[in-house]
């Protein structure tokens, strides 16, 4: 009897032990086959020309994609100016002044909801707002749409970050005669600083990839970035337009374009995670 | 037009002395608390508190978990104010001053009544930055006599032979003991009338409580102590004067050794003898 449980048991916790080990299986699988499709195709469409030039017609050799390289970094930095300090002070606001507040309680639920909207419905009302208000496409467009995405995700890091602060220490800086605002910059943000730069990167991260958003904002462009008024170059556009392309050139570049977009994310979040590590 | 005078004014100003040194006599710091009630949000937690500390003594306030101990003295710097919940009547006098009335400096009010907390606090900033915080909050002064003042005030703390060749190193590398000592040095900065210790050694090891208690003794020179704890033998040890706190209501009040030794009310000797708590 006792025996026969026991082997019972044992077979459920083979059995949960291989569903478990299988699922991990299969999406690292995946996982690892992208990413091996992307830089074996990829690095092989990469060269000097790819970093610094405009790119060619299709059909004829050489040119690049250092516009839309451009692009994508000015629309990303745009987006951060705009939605790192509005995110920073949203979750300012969420962890310390609107906590047990009506009104609280509804910005964080609002930014809870925000994170799980869909980009391309970001695009869309930038859409509308902006690019058909002004009649045409234009970089800064693309970097509000990117901004909104990113404000959620700051907001909501910060905010949880912030909360790990003890009240003790808020306490210690107000017990001495510190005014609120200086306990919350000096000291709370200070102590959670390097949270708060981890969600900034992540968001980064998150948004410089996207490309719903842009279709609608920023477009794309053959040119240099010069004004960002007009429609603007970026990788992920350029990667779906010529991705679709009938020319062999295009879709080698599309590749590279994936490749260099790829190691740019990873290179954010191997940063972000050197900076955690060294800090706490 | 009100607003922009105020600050052109504020940055022209001319920097304010440091502390003066407080006179020998008479001596400030005299706390009087009346009819004193505490609120959590509907739920009373004080009850017609009433206690006169005097100057330049050692105050302990001791009773059992939950009984208000920290809840009453968070009131004297009007700490609990930082909860949104927490409410409080009556009055808490300092040197005949009502601290609870609404026209009240907060900053001033704090920069004079001091508080450690239970847990060590550093800031996330140098040794030398921690002491130097709250000078910088309420004085403007040459660097070297910031640097004077932040040597004095560690070598208060019985921390300066410690620390003198790290003071650029993070406050949070130190041992518990010495964050606590360094949270007092920061407190002793501003040269506060009051300072009060809310278990200041419940996260400090024997031979670190040893070392605050001493500090303690040598501290009441200058300054009014009230000290919560939860252990009687350092009340006794440390104080001049015991509170016994049951229930958010203070039983018995007086001269610690008369009341370790010969309480006048039978709550209070059974806490001391152990018979609960």
């Amino acid at each position: 009897m006792k025996l026969a449980g026991a082997r019972r048991r044992k077979a459920a916790d083979w059995a949960v032990r291989i569903a478990a080990s299988l699922g991990a299986a299969v999406g690292i699988v995946f996982l690892v086959w992208i990413l091996w499709e992307v830089v074996s195709r990829g690095a092989s469409a990469l060269s000097w020309s790819f970093f610094t030039e405009l790119p060619a017609p299709p059909g004829e050799a050489g040119g690049g994609l250092a516009n839309a390289i451009l692009g994508t970094v000015l629309i990303s930095a745009g987006a951060g100016l705009l939605g790192v300090p509005a995110g920073i002070m949203a979750g300012i606001y969420l962890a310390e002044y609107g906590q047990g507040t009506r009104f609280g309680g509804l910005v964080g639920f609002m930014v809870n909801v925000m994170m799980g909207v869909p980009s391309i419905i970001a695009g869309l009302f930038v859409y509308t707002l902006i690019v058909v208000s002004l009649g045409h496409f234009s970089g800064y467009a693309g970097a509000v749409a990117l901004a909104l995405l990113m404000l959620p995700i700051v907001a909501r890091t910060t905010a949880d970050m912030m909360a790990l602060v003890p009240d003790s220490l808020r306490e210690s800086a107000l017990a001495l005669g510190a005014p609120r605002w200086r306990v919350i910059v000096q000291i709370v943000a200070r102590s959670a600083r390097s949270g708060l730069l981890t969600g900034i990167l992540l968001a980064v991260a998150r948004v410089s990839g996207e490309t719903a958003p842009l279709l609608f904002t920023a477009l794309n462009s053959p040119y240099w970035p010069h004004s960002f008024s007009g429609p603007t170059a970026n990788l992920t556009v350029t990667i779906f337009n010529y991705a679709m392309s009938p020319y062999r050139s295009w879709q080698q570049a599309a590749w590279g374009a994936s490749f260099v977009i790829t190691a740019g994310v990873l290179a954010v979040s191997l940063l972000t995670r050197y900076i955690l590590r060294r800090t706490t | 037009m009100i607003a922009i005078e105020t600050t052109s004014q504020a940055e022209s100003a001319p920097p304010r002395p440091g502390p003066q040194p407080v006179e020998s006599s008479p001596a400030r710091g005299a706390i009087a608390v009346r009819n004193l009630d505490f609120f959590y949000g509907e739920h009373q937690v004080l009850f017609g508190n009433g206690l006169d500390i005097a100057p330049r003594k050692v105050t302990a306030i001791i009773g059992p978990s939950g009984c208000g101990k920290s809840t009453h003295i968070r009131v004297y710097n009007r700490i609990y104010e930082l909860y949104r919940d927490q409410r409080c009547t009556g009055e808490v006098l300092l040197d005949g001053q009502n601290l609870l009335a609404p026209t009240v400096d907060l900053i001033e009010l704090r920069r004079r009544i001091g508080m450690i907390f239970q847990t060590p606090t550093p800031f996330p900033m140098s040794v030398f930055d921690n002491v130097a915080y709250g000078l910088r909050l309420h004085y403007t002064m040459p660097r070297s006599e910031l640097a004077d003042r932040v040597k004095t005030a560690l070598e208060d703390a019985a921390l300066w032979d410690e620390v003198r060749d790290k003071l650029h190193h993070s406050g949070i590398e130190l041992s518990g003991g010495q964050q606590q000592r360094l949270c007092i040095a920061r407190a002793l900065a501003v040269e506060p009338e009051v300072l009060l210790m809310d278990e200041p050694t419940s996260a400090v090891d024997p031979v670190g409580t040893a070392k605050i208690e001493e500090l303690v003794r040598r501290l009441k020179e200058r300054l009014t102590i009230v000290i919560v704890t939860h252990n009687m033998q350092q009340a006794a040890r440390i104080s001049d004067f015991t509170a016994f706190f049951l229930d958010g209501r203070i039983v018995e009040f007086g001269d610690t050794t008369e009341l370790f030794t010969n309480p006048v009310d039978r709550k209070t000797e059974d806490y001391i003898t152990g018979r609960f708590g």
